[in-house]
């Protein structure tokens, strides 16, 4: 058994860096990659296991309809959202890094909305957006009409201004992150130079801040799965269907116990996904040390 | 950056804006959570019953201050109090569990080289950025299979093998210098001392920013207890959903402060270890 005998002097010559690390592999492999591996092979599978079906579940689901309307639902809050809050933190991370004092306290208030549980603002967000709630009060008083937020096209609108009151503050961090790693050297000496606040801005801040965006736009990404906490919270399984997003759709597949679709729909994130994580990777350089 | 009187005059201006932005929210749950319940049905109450031909008024004080939505809450609904204590069953438990698992394997991937480490730390962080939705059918097939699901370890074990924590403490392991740890070797520290008498100390921030980012997740969590616990005796606090009536309104706002204040404590804590592992998720050293 060669191959057997090689695998034990790999883990002669290794036994240190892998003791510290087998209680972690093994539970990993035990809970996410047999598993996955698993699930990988029943996406080509009936759901009892025994018949192979070639990609017929992946046909399934790319010709579902709720598939369809729940992929094309988060493609559109993701286009929405990631520049609006790339943008918004940027400028912020701007404004906050520049003023001492103030700015401490500011990174404080926009940081607050991550710490802070989506149960806790459940209450909240329908005092705002309900029919007769806070927002329409206004737009009655002002405009004399209401939008029913809730029960129109409005609720995806209602999921965009919830996911950027969540994660302003944490794309505020990333962005600041880089700003101090920015030599003040180069300012100093652009100053020197007669370079005003704008020129400056264009010339160093920003370009030398292009390899933050990308992990900044990768990230965001990630978090925004997570809008499906408040958006499950504030309007159940079956929301609006402006506001039906693939989380719900995983959520309802889950609850039917629809395993061929789920174990396909997995592996089809899990693909995406890994895509976005490879341009990442390459950009935080994990790969080269 | 910017000198002038108007511009630092404009730049105020948009901080206070978006400040206001997100602490209005968060104003008006404060305030709503010591106010009556006379006062709360009358500004809030529109919003919980339909069609009641009225809507809500806005405030960011009570007319009059009261505790009672508090002491309704903490004396006389244990159905919060179990919440409180399922939430704590099950973070601490996971906290716990990753500094055991995380940790050493986060020093075994910062401080040595060995053949397949590229290749292994990088399953490591792709699984990191998995979300949930990706993982929840394995992670149901094998909690299935081991007849977990709708016990607590269904939440708990899965969780403690995120790879997460490992990510961000091995970010703050990577900045110990190798000299301090050959000195130790010189000294005759073997591999475990080195790491307890110097990779834990010295890495102790990174640990306390990956405790401080769990906290605040697993706090928070909805989707794995929703998906993987069905006995409702069980749900934490994250899936406290507020009863609709009038007079359970002003209750349910008291109760959505108590939910945010243990995380709230953790953050005014641990603000820079928060922000730190948040740097060290996203930025090339």
């Amino acid at each position: 058994m060669p191959t057997l005998g090689r695998g034990l002097r790999y883990i002669s010559q290794n036994k240190v860096p892998l003791a510290f690390i087998a209680p972690s592999f093994i539970g990993v492999l035990i809970f996410v990659l047999v598993p996955f591996a698993d699930v990988l092979r029943r996406s080509f599978f009936t759901a009892t296991g025994s018949n192979f079906v070639g990609l017929s579940n992946y046909l399934n689901v790319f010709g579902n309809e709720a598939f369809k309307l729940a992929a094309g639902n988060t493609l559109k809050f993701v286009a929405v959202c990631i520049p609006a809050l790339v943008a918004m933190s940027l400028v912020l991370a701007l404004l906050v890094s520049g003023t001492k004092g103030v700015g401490d306290a500011a990174k404080s208030v926009f940081l607050l909305p991550l710490v802070i549980p989506a149960a806790s603002m459940v209450l909240i967000w329908k005092l705002f957006f309900h029919n007769d709630g806070l927002l329409n009060s206004l737009t009655g008083s002002a405009f004399g009409t209401t939008v029913p937020f809730m029960a129109s096209a409005a609720a995806f609108w209602v999921l965009t201004v919830s996911y950027l009151w969540k994660n302003m503050g944490y794309d505020m961090v990333l962005w600041m992150g880089g700003l101090s790693k920015i030599p003040l050297e180069i300012y100093e000496a652009a100053a020197v130079d007669g370079a005003g606040s704008f020129r400056r801005l264009f010339s160093i801040t920003l370009p030398n801040l292009v390899g933050v965006l990308f992990m900044v736009i990768v990230l965001s990404l990630l978090n925004s799965f997570k809008v499906f906490r408040e958006a499950y919270l504030v309007a159940g399984e079956y929301p609006h269907t402006s506001m039906y997003m693939l989380q719900h759709l995983f959520n309802n597949w889950f609850t039917a116990l629809d395993i061929e679709k789920l174990s396909a729909g997995a592996v089809v994130m899990a693909i995406v996904i890994f895509i976005l994580i490879s341009l990442w990777m390459r950009l935080i350089g994990e790969g080269d040390d | 950056m910017f000198d002038t009187k108007k511009t630092s005059f404009l730049k105020s201006v948009v901080i206070f804006a978006l400040a206001l932005f997100v602490l209005v929210p968060i104003c008006i749950l404060f305030a709503g959570s010591f106010m009556g319940a006379d006062e709360v049905y009358e500004k809030i109450g529109p919003v919980l019953t339909d069609n009641s031909g009225r809507s809500a008024t806005w405030f960011f004080l009570p007319e009059y201050i009261t505790l009672r939505a508090y002491v309704e809450l903490l004396l006389d609904s244990p159905d919060f109090f179990v919440m409180f204590w399922n939430s704590i069953r099950l973070v601490l438990p996971i906290l716990i569990g990753q500094m055991l698992v995380a940790v050493p394997a986060a020093w075994g991937f910062a401080k040595f080289k060995f053949k397949g480490r590229k290749a292994l730390f990088m399953v490591y962080i792709v699984l990191m950025l998995m979300p949930f939705q990706v993982t929840m059918v394995s992670n149901y097939i094998v909690l299935d299979t081991m007849h977990l699901l709708n016990t607590r370890l269904a939440v708990i074990l899965p969780a403690i093998f995120s790879t997460f924590p490992v990510f961000i403490v091995y970010r703050f392991f990577k900045g110990i210098p190798d000299a301090l740890l050959e000195a130790a070797a010189i000294d005759g520290a073997g591999p475990l001392e080195t790491f307890i008498y110097i990779g834990i100390p010295v890495g102790a921030p990174g640990i306390a920013a990956a405790m401080i980012l769990g906290f605040i997740e697993y706090w928070s969590m909805i989707e794995q207890p929703l998906t993987f616990i069905k006995d409702k005796a069980l749900w934490p606090l994250s899936l406290y959903l507020p009863g609709s009536s009038g007079n359970q309104a002003a209750v349910a706002l008291a109760a959505s402060i108590m939910i945010l204040v243990p995380p709230l404590l953790v953050f005014l804590v641990g603000q820079k270890y928060l922000e730190r592992g948040i740097q060290a998720v996203g930025l090339k050293e």
